[in-house]
């Protein structure tokens, strides 16, 4: 069954807070589609370790201020 | 919508409507006769031929409506692929034993040739929704 992921991220914050930076440009930085960023913002992909490293990069942050985990089980 | 949901949605069109055109090519033959004694050989050649040639047109299409996005991948697109292909392959699966059973009870080669080819259209049909559900919903996260 499809359940959404667990992962959330700040990566909205983090482009308002870079310039007003748009998701086609963060993609273009990344590396891949729009959809992905966009599906990655709404919380319906988790990306994979390396995507993820990649996009802190080009926040220039640590993994974590983009990536968060939930301490407690659902 | 990304290049390659376009792609599936193209896939499970023409693979539908090659699927449809099939069926009514051999139920318009059977009148009169057994449908077990319908050629039904180069209609399920033609329509195999029929979905290919679909999907290259419509992918062509497709990259022509946004030339930017053309044969853009990325990691996304290929775990909802390997997502789509196995529980397609399981689908397939279950016909081939089902056609494997007609084999072993002796049935018409039509009804063994029609089952294969059910499974492959039920597979392409049930692995591309699975992928356009992915795309739209997100992966399963087990």
């Amino acid at each position: 069954m499809v359940k959404p992921t667990r992962v959330t991220n700040a990566i909205r914050s983090l482009r308002f807070a870079h310039g007003e930076m748009t998701q086609a440009e963060l993609a273009d930085r990344v590396g891949v589609t729009r959809q992905t960023i966009i599906a990655i913002e709404q919380g319906k992909y988790s990306p994979s370790l390396e995507m993820a490293f990649r996009i802190a990069q080009v926040f220039g942050v640590p993994l974590d201020e983009v990536f968060q985990y939930p301490d407690t089980e659902a | 919508m990304s290049f390659e949901e376009k792609r599936n949605w193209v896939f499970l069109v023409a693979t539908a409507i090659a699927y449809v055109v099939y069926v009514a090519i051999i139920l318009g033959r059977a009148r009169g006769i057994p449908i077990t004694e319908v050629p039904y050989a180069w209609p399920l050649i033609g329509s195999i031929g029929l979905a290919i040639v679909a999907s290259i047109a419509g992918s062509i299409l497709a990259a022509m409506s946004a030339p930017t996005e053309a044969d853009k991948k990325d990691e996304r697109d290929a775990r909802i692929h390997r997502y789509g292909e196995v529980i397609g392959y399981t689908t397939s699966s279950i016909g081939i034993v089902g056609a494997l059973g007609l084999t072993m009870a002796e049935a018409a080669h039509f009804w063994i040739g029609n089952a294969i080819y059910l499974s492959f259209v039920l597979a392409a049909q049930v692995s591309t929704a699975m992928k356009l559900v992915a795309y739209r919903r997100g992966l399963p996260s087990w």
